[in-house]
């Protein structure tokens, strides 16, 4: 069995010099759930983008057991599911529909395919009935499980996350956990939101200023607060402990 | 006019593949040069007189013209621009100039070739031919003008030179809000265009043909030139109350300029006195 991920010693600077990557090695396995946490600027994004191609750095990179190199892109990005922050980028049909569809149809899908992809993505994110809408219209929480079901359509076996629940209401935010919770997916989401760490990802990897500082268990890195703080991170509070004062 | 658009926008993306942000679009070259050291009112002021002397000087006037080329290619090598950078660039005047062809046919005078269209008979005039070379020869040299003042001011200095000479205060906001968001919105469209390159993958399977037909392609560029539309015309409506919350009322307030020294005076009236006697030898042909 390959594993999803596999990356070794992985470096990436940008033309402008900015070393946003150095010497990044991870391996993230078949269905695991991954959070990438760190500081802005820490290199999450750069990384993320990274997984499908899009930024191409020097190092040993494997997606599903193929390597990152130009003739896989293809079949790399069937596979990478990308969702970015803001669903404004990721949403540009017209129609909800039209957008679900673009992967199936891109890939040279028949029609019926299609068809049954945007059924079940739309319905994996219980969106079903949202085909016809205009994407325009819809709340930022709707945006988001749209964006999902763009890339669930094309049935990529790993589901990577940029910053999932920034913005949204606490209800949205709810809703968008309980369906990340219910993918059967590898999953690698970089986040801020700590509580969605300790709640979902039993997994957590820390960044700053380009390289992992910490990969571990959460539970065990969550209880470190030195490190915790050395890299601006701040453990989740919960209500019953912020009555009783105990943190 | 999507695949216009989306050639145009792919030829960004080419060229900044791997970069997050636009730069390509700021023309300005940070070069220490005497002609990126004048003061920007006195370069946009010289810059104008120099298009307009272009644009006086009468067709076929061939020495004045070759003094014109003299003094904007003076101004190149003094501007350490490079020719070819400048040259390259000025390229962009040739689909003006082809606007210019008809003239070659519609001015009468001593016939030098006539072509058949249909019915139609078009016949070449010598004079027609000279307005042509001459009017596609003060577009290139009025391009160039603009390219070395662009890539040798900031554009922020340049709205202050326009201030400077006038220019009606809310037209020159204009110029600088377009400025300012040019760079937002091919952001914008290079991160839509990230996010559909990202879900164009394919099965493995041989027997697919990926990409989909030219049609729907199309259909999918023209949907994101849409949503673009949409989000400037949102994003324009969230700048203006931003603007109304910090009190804008339509009027545009400025610091004032301090006033020009001596040696600028010199170099403004020196620039105009030369340009002002290449008018008068034109018109002495």
């Amino acid at each position: 069995m390959h594993h999803s991920i596999e990356i070794d010693r992985l470096s990436f600077s940008y033309p402008d010099g900015h070393r946003a990557l150095q010497d990044i090695s991870l391996h993230i396995q078949l269905c695991e759930k991954v959070a990438l946490v760190g500081p802005n600027g820490a290199g999450k994004s750069t990384l993320i983008l990274h997984l499908n191609g899009i930024l191409r750095g020097q190092g040993s990179l494997r997606v599903c057991g193929l390597e990152v190199k130009e003739p896989n892109l293809g079949r790399i990005r069937a596979m990478v599911g990308l969702v970015f922050q803001s669903p404004e980028d990721q949403l540009f049909s017209p129609t909800v529909y039209d957008d679900v569809a673009f992967g199936p149809l891109y890939q040279g899908l028949s029609p019926e395919e299609v068809q049954q992809r945007v059924e079940q993505a739309l319905a994996a994110v219980h969106m079903s009935g949202y085909a016809r809408r205009v994407s325009h219209h819809l709340s930022l929480g709707e945006k988001k499980r749209i964006a999902i079901a763009t890339v669930l359509s094309m049935q990529p076996e790993v589901l990577v996350l940029d910053e999932p629940t920034s913005g949204l209401d606490p209800r949205a935010r709810r809703s968008l956990i309980n369906l990340l919770r219910e993918l059967p997916l590898t999953m690698l989401a970089s986040t801020h939101d700590m509580l969605l760490v300790q709640e979902l990802f039993p997994r957590m990897v820390i960044m700053d200023e380009g390289r992992i500082v910490a990969d571990g268990k959460t539970q065990a890195l969550m209880n470190d607060a030195e490190l915790l703080e050395a890299h601006g991170l701040e453990k989740p509070v919960y209500k019953e402990d912020r009555k009783t004062g105990i943190t | 006019m999507a695949l216009l658009w989306e050639s145009l926008i792919s030829a960004a993306v080419l060229q900044h593949k791997k970069d997050m942000h636009i730069h390509y679009l700021d023309p300005f070259r940070e070069i220490s040069s005497p002609i990126h050291e004048l003061d920007p009112r006195v370069k946009l002021v010289l810059s104008l007189a120099f298009i307009i002397t272009t644009a006086l000087v009468s067709p076929g006037v061939w020495p004045v013209y070759i003094l014109l080329l003299a003094i904007i290619f003076s101004v190149i090598i003094l501007s350490r621009l490079g020719f070819l950078f400048v040259l390259k660039r000025s390229l962009l005047a040739l689909p003006f100039v082809f606007a210019a062809l008809p003239v070659i046919f519609t001015i009468k005078g001593n016939s030098l070739v006539s072509i058949m269209a249909g019915s139609w008979i078009l016949t070449a005039s010598t004079q027609g031919l000279e307005r042509f070379i001459s009017i596609a020869f003060k577009s290139w040299i009025s391009v160039q003008t603009a390219i070395v003042l662009a890539s040798s001011t900031p554009f922020p200095d340049l709205l202050m030179a326009m201030r400077a000479i006038h220019i009606p205060r809310l037209l020159v906001a204009i110029f600088g809000l377009m400025w300012r968001y040019l760079f937002v919105l091919v952001d914008e469209a290079l991160r839509l265009m990230r996010a559909r390159l990202a879900r164009s993958g394919e099965t493995g399977l041989p027997d697919r043909k990926t990409g989909g037909s030219i049609a729907w392609r199309a259909q999918v560029t023209g949907g994101m030139a849409g949503s673009l539309f949409l989000r400037a015309l949102e994003r324009s409506d969230h700048i203006y109350n931003a603007m109304l919350s910090r009190g804008y009322n339509g009027e545009v307030f400025t610091l004032d300029l301090p006033g020009l020294r001596p040696a600028q005076w010199f170099a403004l009236f020196g620039g105009l006195g030369l340009l002002l006697a290449l008018l008068m030898i034109s018109f002495l042909f």
